[in-house]
């Protein structure tokens, strides 16, 4: 634990120092493309003193200066399987981004969807000394959470306090300050597959990049497509990407739950290769071009060329109807969506106040989803396209590059998790130089 | 069976589907983005290269001296062109003594390369003679040196320590003589200083113009004031300041009174308010016995 907290906060700080030099690169690591896009920070704006949120969203402290997509090799599921393949693909994005913003780029923040995310949620409570609140009760009281046992081989990605509640106040923001006796805390903490995350390391080191943050897609691919009161009164995100489709259910601006199905768009197409005996890559085009969920009579009547190159001219002259498609994609889709339903209902998504959901990533884009969706998941669905961000290009504003926005916005802004408040005094080491420092500082 | 088109997924042109770069490649272009290493490489390594091989060259000195040598030699093949070729010496504006000793002065050895001529120091060379007021030299076309030459015009005759000389206006020596009947036709002056105080001795002269056929000449005293020298040995003591204005009293005074004429060796006008009068010893007998009084035995007093 203690040494993820270390490795968290070197991350943090590194990140801190990225901002500085004012480059830093966003590295979308997903299981159709990899996504590189390179952000120039302006200057970091200092909005605690105005109320709320600014018309741009703290936005304006950033730009997207370089962009650049690649077909994804090596990955399955959202996790890398084959990391010289993956490592090959990164080196793609990221110089073709590089070159693109013709600046050098040496600190990378990344997300993946795989690697089998947890969601705990943690409470923790602490009687107050003396009866204001201060960092040190803050950083005690996250402390006093109880961890569950996660498994072995697991590493905690996400760890961020939801919710301080002061004696009998609950939906403190903020308690610093507040008086009271007792303090109490919720802690939404994600842990994932440790190996992925190593391997991710691995990758971006072999890159001669520094990783300057992580975090899970669903998170930030939340954080894009949810509108802002859509986040605080609470919605579900569902990030249908190529190889794994990612839950994050939103309330009060936090992150309260996140999981993934292993499932997406690369299964359509695997399922449409099969069924109609064709390669991938047609099967991948046949999907984009004609694809559907929803027939219609028109459909019948719809033909598609499937092509080959197998010399054979009955093999290579077939045809099928737009309704066969449909045929085929629509199980798998419904698939998808009733297993997303089954998480949601595990997580208790039916007590939300706002039962909200919003369909983003690239195999959302199946014409007629919403409907099937509706039909699933509750009739609350909309589709969910990223937040424009400043200077990103026109190709990469669709629903595929929801995470990589959200990633720039975790960023420009990012939440407040467990390894950003102070250690708590007690647990330093006894001899501790940073102790004895304190002890001035607090008497003094 | 053989696929009757190309096999899609190895093209047979060479370009793979998945382009990445090579790990040395993108090493490289991430190198190249380094702000530091693109001055290095754009400004640093030129520059580098350009020292290094200029020191190189010029490290041995036989070669550094072959590089200046090659350098005079195209300055000397420059100036030796017969554009700047200086052949002839024309001295203008001066008597031919005058014009004889200006060219044994320049002593110049034609022809020569105008780029060699030192104007500055041939004009001083020039003017260190005391007969030429002004020298004026330019190189004119057709390789001619010009010098145009104002002479100094002697103004009076000057006594001195060292002999007789020709003066100027401006109290300048002009040249020497060897006898005063040589140039009868100007003044005289004597003392020393004289040259010194010579547009003052010029404006008496001037204004002793009435008396200029009794005039002998001026006499600086003590470098300080003049006398004004009249035959039959008669002197005439001017102050020290504001002689001219002297003089026309005098003037006045031999206008009325026909002074000059009179037996008198000397006139006092130093002091302005009570000029005195010295008589000569004859007359000052007659005076006496006119008086009825005994006349003086010493006859220089």
């Amino acid at each position: 634990m203690t040494d993820l907290y270390q490795s968290q906060r070197a991350m943090r700080n590194m990140r801190r120092a990225a901002m500085q030099r004012g480059v830093v690169a966003i590295l979308d690591v997903g299981t159709s493309k990899i996504a590189c896009l390179v952000l120039r920070f302006d200057g970091i704006e200092d909005d605690r003193d105005q109320d709320g949120v600014g018309p741009m969203a703290g936005q304006s402290s950033f730009r997207v200066i370089g962009a650049a997509t690649t077909r994804s090799r090596g990955v399955r599921f959202g996790e890398i399987a084959v990391m010289n393949e993956t490592e090959r693909a990164i080196r793609t994005a990221v110089q073709a981004a590089q070159k693109m913003a013709n600046v050098r780029v040496d600190h990378v923040i990344a997300c993946f969807s795989g690697a089998e995310p947890r969601s705990y949620g943690l409470a923790g409570e602490w009687e107050l000394q003396d009866s204001v609140v201060t960092e040190q009760d803050v950083a005690r009281v996250l402390a006093a959470c109880d961890v569950p046992d996660f498994g072995d081989g697991r590493e905690i990605l996400h760890a961020q306090p939801v919710n301080f509640a002061l004696d009998h106040r609950s939906g403190l923001g903020d308690p610093r300050g507040q008086i009271g006796n007792r303090l109490a805390c919720d802690l939404h903490m994600l842990s994932v597959d440790a190996s992925v995350v190593q391997n991710l390391l691995y990758c971006i080191k072999r890159c001669d990049l520094e990783l300057a943050g992580i975090a899970s897609s669903a998170y930030v691919s939340g954080i894009s497509s949810l509108v802002e009161d859509e986040q605080e009164l609470g919605a579900a995100c569902i990030d249908m990407g190529g190889g794994a489709t990612g839950i994050s259910i939103f309330m009060k601006k936090h992150m309260i739950y996140a999981d993934s199905v292993r499932m997406g768009g690369d299964h359509v197409s695997s399922d449409i290769s099969k069924g109609l005996q064709v390669p991938l890559v047609v099967a991948e085009r046949i999907k984009t071009k004609h694809g559907g969920v929803h027939a219609t009579g028109m459909d019948d009547r719809e033909m598609i060329e499937m092509g080959g190159d197998s010399g054979d001219w009955e093999k290579d002259r077939r045809q099928i109807s737009r309704t066969e498609l449909i045929g085929i994609m629509r199980p798998r889709v419904e698939e998808i969506l009733e297993e997303v339903r089954a998480r949601l209902d595990a997580a208790g998504f039916d007590s939300l106040p706002s039962q909200q959901i919003v369909l983003t990533g690239g195999a959302s884009q199946i014409p007629g989803l919403d409907g099937l969706a509706s039909r699933i998941l509750g009739q609350r669905v909309r589709m969910g396209r990223p937040l424009r961000v400043q200077g990103l290009p026109q190709a990469a504003t669709g629903p595929a590059f929801s995470s990589a926005v959200g990633l720039c916005l975790f960023a420009a802004h990012p939440q407040d998790e467990w390894w950003d408040f102070d250690i708590p005094a007690e647990r330093y080491p006894a001899r501790s130089l940073k102790r004895a420092f304190r002890w001035f500082k607090d008497n003094w | 069976m053989q696929s009757l088109s190309r096999n899609r997924s190895l093209p047979a042109n060479g370009i793979r589907r998945d382009p990445a770069p090579s790990r040395w490649q993108y090493r490289m272009q991430r190198l190249w983005l380094t702000p530091l290493f693109r001055v290095v490489c754009r400004l640093g390594l030129p520059l580098t290269v350009v020292a290094l091989i200029a020191s190189g060259v010029l490290y041995s000195d036989a070669r550094r001296a072959a590089i200046v040598q090659s350098f005079v030699d195209l300055r000397t093949k420059f100036e030796q062109r017969p554009e700047f070729r200086v052949g002839l010496l024309s001295v203008e504006g001066a008597s031919r003594d005058l014009t004889d000793a200006v060219r044994a002065k320049l002593a110049l050895k034609l022809p020569q390369s105008s780029f060699d001529l030192d104007m500055t120091e041939l004009r001083a060379r020039a003017e260190a003679l005391d007969a030429v007021a002004s020298a004026e030299l330019r190189v004119r076309s057709g390789g001619v040196l010009q010098v145009i030459l104002t002479e100094r015009v002697p103004v009076v005759v000057w006594r001195g320590a060292t002999g007789l000389q020709l003066l100027d206006a401006t109290g300048h020596r002009v040249a020497g003589l060897s006898a005063r009947a040589d140039r009868a036709d100007l003044p005289l002056v004597a003392g020393e200083g004289a040259d010194a105080a010579m547009p003052e001795a010029l404006a008496i002269f001037d204004t002793a113009r009435p008396i200029a056929p009794r005039v002998r000449g001026l006499i600086r005293v003590g470098e300080r004031r003049w006398d004004l020298v009249l035959d039959r040995d008669q002197s005439i003591l001017l102050p020290s300041v504001n002689p001219v204005a002297a003089v026309e009293r005098l003037l006045a005074l031999n206008a009325s009174d026909k002074l000059l004429e009179r037996d008198i060796l000397s006139i006092d006008l130093r002091n302005q308010d009570r000029p005195a009068i010295r008589l000569a010893p004859f007359a000052m007998n007659e005076v006496r016995r006119a008086q009825g009084l005994a006349p003086t035995t010493e006859s220089g007093l």
